[in-house]
């Protein structure tokens, strides 16, 4: 995983609560058994005609969001199934910031094994930067992981929280099986009691 | 300290709690299926490591597999390499797989409690949001990411960071023709799909101790639907009924040992959640959803809600949305709403029971002009003890489709789908845009409901029939 630096980046809009992991990545894109090249099948169901062309429509295909790094998005993002190509197929366009009120839980742990920043904020923080991203598409946000910030050129910037794990991770781009294969010890240790104790769970 | 059941169970398995890191959490079982899996194979390899526990893995092979013609080869080459794929990881690794020829072979969530893989007390994941269903043993089992399913082969254990607890009770008893699918619909619409998230449930109540062990499964099957980690049932003698003699259950001396266990696991007397939400029971009619979230949901006799009826701004869009795709207007009656095809399967409702009940609906019925109806066990062992009942003789005659198990039109992975603007009475779980294919229209009912969508070609209030 590549480790998460500060940067500045076009911040796209997507104003819609609930967004599902079923639109970001339609189920007929899950029989791939490789971990690539999802992004060209993100949002495929809103983004492209039935023709195979750009949805002119849809928010991600406005000229002035090309690029953008990070994604502000409605409540409850990234609700339903737990397909991991949701956040492959997010990353692999270009997205690494995701910014909203809140997210299901696996989804949320899914992007932070991919190198995705997912930041919660408040309603009222939502609403402010949705309005400046509105009045102003196409402007561009600093993301300051390491500060826990974000500078938004109106001053609608705010400082967010984040678990210091995941910060930690996300920082150093480090691979969490190996984190927790230090533990090996204690692994074996439980197994052993858990062996004595639950004999039936391995007979 | 009182503690809640989920409470006992996180403490029992927890390996690592250091300040600094997320808690290290021990997992007993481990499910796959063949779309979930194979990137973490890939990872396993690459990265030089190996299954740590290979007795504690059963997988299937469900999303892609044809329903029918299954002796002829997989028509999609890219659904053929999955399945192919699936097959060589699980014997390169040595791991307890059904796949399609198997007569133990089945949708995973509805194969693993028929062999008593899982038991009160373990935690239990899954590559697939749906693991939720085995909370009806009391099983902490939740959905994990393909990440996750790579981290918890090498190591047996998932970083988790602890859920807070939310008890839903349900007093009373259900109406007749109410079912747990109904009450998940219900919670769901109650609490909304973002509702139970960084939670986890555990179901309460005279109405929840009255399911059997079927509609436990369905019940906490959706627990993920309102937003939640995971949903638990207390074991009770239902539990322990249901899984005595199973293949992976214990036996002989271990059964009283285990049973001891079990009887240990169930919240202590006062013990306190941090949210608690009521429903009554006989409050609770056979619930359809009209919308494109699983809690945009209405009872039978309701009409399609109007956008101006929602105070909040987010939730009057979203039905504004909905009705737009859904090709529907407010205030139209529920059962004015025609259908044109009617799916009875899935991990939510394709096991013995929901044929049980739907067959005892579509009984004597016939499949209205124009519409299709499938009928898809969730396993071979719930098609062939329906087969041994009679059940498949009913929906044939009624001019049902009996399939091969499989997930079928749940997701629509395997050629199963809806075309465009087509409308479906469906048991699955999810109503999202585009799920049973794009521009389909899915509305969620329980099975019995589905069997009588399917007989008026219309959605029917079951409670007068």
């Amino acid at each position: 995983m590549e480790p998460y630096l500060k940067h500045d980046s076009i911040a796209a809009l997507m104003d819609r609560n609930n967004v599902d992991t079923d639109q970001i990545i339609p189920k007929q894109f899950l029989k791939k058994v490789e971990r690539s090249g999802f992004g060209i099948h993100l949002f495929h169901d809103w983004r492209y005609n039935d023709d195979g062309s750009d949805n002119a429509e849809f928010e991600l295909n406005k000229p002035a969001f090309k690029g953008a790094k990070i994604l502000v998005a409605g409540d409850n993002f990234g609700c339903g199934s737990s397909r991991e190509h949701a956040p492959w197929a997010i990353a692999d366009y270009g997205f690494n910031t995701i910014i909203s009120t809140s997210y299901a839980d696996i989804f949320y742990n899914n992007c932070f094994k991919n190198g995705i920043l997912a930041i919660r904020v408040s309603q009222e923080q939502l609403d402010k930067v949705m309005a400046e991203i509105s009045a102003d598409e196409g402007v561009r946000f600093t993301v300051d992981l390491e500060n826990q910030q974000v500078i938004t050129p109106a001053g609608n910037g705010f400082n967010f929280e984040i678990d210091p794990f995941r910060k930690g991770n996300l920082l150093s781009g480090l691979d969490d099986i190996g984190l927790t294969l230090k533990h090996v010890d204690k692994i074996t240790a439980y197994e052993v009691t858990h062996k004595q104790n639950f004999p039936w769970l391995w007979a | 300290m009182k503690k809640t059941m989920y409470e006992k169970i996180w403490d029992s398995h927890l390996v690592v709690d250091e300040a600094g890191q997320a808690p290290l959490i021990y997992v007993d079982r481990h499910l796959m299926h063949e779309v979930t899996s194979p990137q973490a194979f890939e990872g396993l390899k690459l990265s030089g490591r190996k299954v740590r526990n290979p007795h504690s893995i059963l997988a299937t092979m469900d999303h892609c597999v044809p329903t029918k013609n299954r002796d002829l080869p997989i028509a999609d080459p890219i659904a053929k390499k999955q399945i192919e794929t699936m097959a060589d990881n699980c014997r390169e690794n040595g791991l307890n797989l059904y796949d399609m020829k198997n007569p133990n072979n089945g949708v995973i969530h509805v194969v693993v409690p028929e062999h008593g893989f899982v038991h009160p007390g373990m935690v239990v994941v899954c590559g697939d949001s749906h693991t939720a269903t085995h909370g009806a043993f009391g099983a902490l089992a939740f959905g994990i990411g393909t990440s996750e399913v790579e981290h918890v082969m090498a190591t047996q254990t998932l970083p988790q960071k602890k859920s807070k607890t939310m008890q839903v009770v349900v007093n009373g008893s259900l109406s007749k023709y109410a079912s747990a699918k109904d009450i998940a619909l219900a919670i769901t619409g109650k609490i909304g799909t973002a509702g139970g998230t960084g939670y986890v449930i555990e179901y309460t109540g005279s109405a929840i101790r009255e399911l059997s062990m079927e509609g436990r499964m369905t019940l906490c099957n959706m627990a993920i639907e309102a937003g939640a980690r995971a949903g638990l049932v207390a074991p009770d003698e239902k539990t322990y009924e249901y899984l005595k003699g199973r293949e992976f259950a214990p036996a002989g001396d271990y059964w009283d040992q285990a049973l001891a266990y079990w009887k240990s696991l169930t919240s202590d007397e006062g013990a306190e959640f941090d949210t608690t939400v009521v429903l009554e029971g006989a409050d609770i009619a056979p619930q359809v959803s009209w919308g494109t979230s699983p809690e945009q949901v209405v009872g039978v006799d309701g009409v399609v809600p109007s956008p101006d009826s929602f105070a909040d701004e987010g939730k009057r869009k979203a039905c504004e949305g909905a009705l737009a795709y859904m090709g529907l207007t407010a205030n139209t009656k529920i059962t004015d709403i025609p259908v044109d095809l009617v799916f009875i399967g899935s991990c939510t409702n394709g096991r013995i029971e929901d044929f049980r009940i739907a067959a005892e609906v579509a009984k004597g019925t016939k499949v209205a002009p124009g519409v299709t109806a499938l009928a898809v066990p969730g396993s071979y062992h719930v098609k062939k003890q329906a087969e041994d009942e009679g059940l498949d003789k009913i929906f044939i005659e009624a001019g049902w489709e009996w399939r091969d198990p499989g997930c079928s039109m749940c997701l629509a992975m395997n050629g199963d789908e809806l075309t465009k603007g087509q409308r479906s009475a469906s048991t699955s779980n999810r109503n999202f845009e585009g799920r049973q294919g794009k521009g389909g229209r899915t509305h969620l009912v329980s099975p019995a409901m589905a069997a009588a969508a399917a007989a008026a070609g219309h959605f029917v209030d079951i409670r007068n029939l």
